[in-house]
């Protein structure tokens, strides 16, 4: 059992009781009304992992996906609490639709789903949504992801107003002056490719300006998806003077680059994009260091229709609820970056600090909500995206072989998913 | 192209031919220039072919010279004008290509507004795939002519310095010449406003010039591509004035040079603004033998894909090679 928040990593044994963590210990007795799970050595205890960032599409994407898929989708990846992104059609902006966000996910049973609602009405970045109204609504977060808050002022009043509340403001930092009609990283391969590129600095722009703004206000700035050594350099000097802000990378720009869009692949097509070798390089060492909080997954379905068309027209967008922990294994822990400790405290404690999820989620305290995962991070699959619980197939890893394989997701003591080892 | 000389089913680019590849094509076009100066212009090669012209962007000098390639070969040929992207036609590209297939042709030549659509139609269907024009990628057979063009004229192509003049950027024209040259060996740059230059560009092995005088000191070849007027307005550049001032090729500037420039232009042009009438119907200029050659040059890709053996297109041209 491996648990960062309480510094354990022993061979114990945990047990759950009324949804919650009893305690855990060597050679514990287990009550005969127990349901007791023997596991092999190699296998992990950790606490249940955190996703911060996954679009999970209801209302009016269930082609794509629904929370319920999303959900589920969730779980066999080892996720037990997701933060469902608010940019559906219509967008979660009003206490209503945060509602129907968290009833949704409760009906599903898997993981738990915590709604991020609209900063602005309508995404349309010019009118703060009812921010104390969504939160009482349980909104974890607000956010206009998909697109920026491109007004500063808007930024500034949002970084202030949400410090009452206690949520962060989300910010998909993206210049779109700058990103313009690019479709991938401006560099040779987009040269070569004859696609328009989006630079570095389309992010790094709006990091500065975020951060500048945070320094401001006090408020509390999450960069999501950070993907730019730029970035990487302005959230370090940031967090070194005392700025409240906190990022996250997600799976794939720790471990693919620009290269990977040859042949026009437009399951590669994301935003923002695929970058340099140096920016992948960057994204892992500051994930290391400290710089960057978590791993999320900015989990983006899109139906194979929609991805099997011309680079140009495909939307942006990669899956990664379900590959997100054996592609960390594989590029974070199989190289020596991290050991198994250090990313399960960024895939489950530290992003649970983030956003003001329920007391003791991302731990395994006695006390805290029964979320846990198991997983055998020996164990090596071939990612088969035709089994995923996703609706979507859209991922940059179908064919990889990838270490780590969930064998139990635990949400409030109950088991929500379990691998094929376990049968 | 057939598989016994190393093609693959299709053409879509330049990049990833190799020297003798593209040299073949060529030595092939040269049988196929004297069909077209004949009186009657037909050879039966491909007879029995069927080629499906489908151009998703409007297109004059390619259109018919892919046609008038076919007809001279005894192609049976189909013209789609398609316009606007799949998206907008709401029948998907690869719904468009397999209903084409499931009239049994044999070869598509596609021209398309979006980088990497040929190839994206070259995976999914059967049927030979030639691009004629894919966003801002390659247009293989344009730079083919070129490159006749250019050996025709100077007898060779390697060691020759050719600067590629314009909007780089935007320009798939630029970019399977800088294939092309690069592998038959000529030295290459490129001049333009530093806006309209891709980035990345010098890793591939081309100069980059920032001011046309230096270019033209250099340069033994001078590709001036055309300058759309939208790069203005999406502010690339701040007038078309300016441009043909700073960027544009006028005798006066060729004047300067310290030797016989030769001028190239892929069409259409824009008078008086990239390039000054009395350069392009000046004695440099070979930008008619360029359209000329073009035919040649896709006679040949045509040949080739089909089937044809390059040591037996003189004999094709004779009628007496018929294959199919």
């Amino acid at each position: 059992m491996i648990d960062p928040s309480q510094g354990l990593d022993d061979r114990v044994d945990l047990l759950i009781a009324d949804g919650r963590i009893a305690r855990w210990g060597r050679d514990l007795q287990a009550p005969e009304s127990a349901e007791t799970v023997d596991l092999a050595p190699d296998c992990v205890i950790s606490p249940g992992f955190v996703d911060l960032h996954a679009h999970l599409r209801e209302p009016g994407g269930e082609h794509k996906e629904t929370i319920a898929s999303g959900a589920r989708a969730a779980a066999a990846g080892g996720f037990t609490s997701v933060c469902a992104m608010p940019n559906t059609d219509p967008p979660i902006d009003d206490p209503a639709a945060v509602g129907f966000v968290r009833a949704e996910g409760m009906r599903a049973g898997a993981a738990r789903v915590y709604p991020v609602a609209a900063a602005t009405v309508g995404s349309q970045g010019t009118q703060m949504t009812e921010i104390g109204e969504l939160v009482q609504a349980g909104a974890v977060a607000v956010t206009d992801d998909g697109r920026p808050i491109a007004s500063s002022k808007i930024m500034r009043r949002l970084l202030e107003y949400t410090q009452t509340f206690g949520i962060p403001v989300l910010s998909h930092a993206e210049e779109l002056a700058l990103s313009g009609n690019g479709v991938m990283n401006e560099g040779l391969i987009s040269t070569t490719l004859g696609l328009q590129g989006i630079p570095n600095a389309a992010e790094d722009v709006m990091v500065a300006r975020d951060v500048i703004l945070a320094g401001l206000t006090a408020g509390h700035v999450h960069i999501c998806h950070v993907s730019t050594q730029g970035a990487v350099e302005l959230i370090r000097a940031a967090k070194a003077r005392g700025v409240n802000v906190t990022a996250e990378v997600t799976p794939h720009h720790l471990t693919l680059t620009d290269e990977a869009v040859q042949g026009y692949r437009t399951e590669c097509k994301v935003n923002p994009p695929l970058r340099s070798r140096a920016d992948v390089e960057a994204v892992r060492a500051a994930l290391v260091e400290g710089v960057i909080d978590c791993v999320a997954t900015d989990h983006a379905p899109h139906h194979y229709e929609e991805k099997e068309r011309e680079f140009d027209d495909a939307p942006f967008g990669v899956v990664g609820l379900e590959t997100a922990l054996g592609v960390s294994l594989k590029v974070l822990v199989e190289p020596g970056l991290l050991d198994l400790a250090g990313l399960i405290d960024r895939l489950a404690c530290r992003p649970a600090r983030i956003v003001p999820l329920p007391e003791g989620t991302g731990t395994l305290a006695a006390g805290a909500p029964g979320d846990v995962t198991v997983f055998d991070p020996t164990k090596r699959t071939r990612v088969r995206p035709e089994r995923f619980h996703s609706r979507s197939r859209n991922t940059p890893f179908a064919g990889w072989e990838l270490p780590g394989v969930v064998l139990l997701t635990i949400v409030g003591g109950r088991v929500v998913h379990r691998g094929e080892a376990q049968g | 192209m057939s598989a016994a000389i190393g093609f693959g089913k299709d053409l879509i680019g330049l990049e990833h031919l190799t020297a003798e590849q593209i040299r073949t094509i060529l030595d092939v076009a040269e049988p196929f220039k004297e069909v077209s100066e004949r009186a009657i212009k037909k050879v039966p090669a491909l007879r029995g072919k069927t080629i499906v012209n489908l151009f998703f962007e409007p297109s004059t000098r390619t259109r018919v010279s892919f046609e008038f390639a076919e007809k001279r070969l005894s192609a049976d040929t189909v013209n789609i004008a398609a316009m606007g992207s799949s998206v907008v036609k709401g029948e998907t590209l690869v719904d468009t290509a397999r209903n084409l297939e499931a009239m049994r042709i044999d070869m598509v030549v596609i021209r398309h507004s979006s980088s990497g659509a040929a190839r994206f139609l070259a995976e999914r269907i059967p049927s030979n795939v030639i691009n004629a024009g894919d966003g801002q990628h390659e247009h293989p057979t344009q730079a083919l002519l070129d490159l006749l063009t250019v050996r025709d004229r100077l007898g060779r192509i390697e060691g020759v310095r050719v600067c590629i003049a314009g909007d780089i950027l935007h320009s798939r024209v630029a970019r399977s010449n800088i294939w092309g040259l690069l592998k038959l060996g000529a030295e290459v740059a490129v001049c333009g406003p530093p806006t309209l230059v891709p980035p990345g560009i010098h890793e591939l092995g081309v100069c980059v010039f920032r001011r046309l005088e230096e270019a033209i000191e250099w340069a033994d070849v001078l590709n001036v591509l055309r300058l759309q007027l939208e790069r203005m307005e999406a502010g690339y550049i701040p007038s078309l004035r300016e441009y043909n001032r700073h960027f544009g090729i006028t005798s006066a500037r060729l004047g300067r040079a310290p030797r016989d420039i030769l001028i190239l232009h892929p069409g259409p042009m824009n008078r008086g603004v990239e390039i000054d009438s009395d350069v392009a119907d000046g004695p440099h200029s070979v930008i008619l033998h360029q359209v000329t050659n073009g035919v040649a040059v896709r006679m040949a890709v045509l040949y080739l894909l089909a089937g044809g053996a390059p040591e037996r297109a003189e004999a094709a041209k004779r009628g007496t090679g018929d294959e199919s």
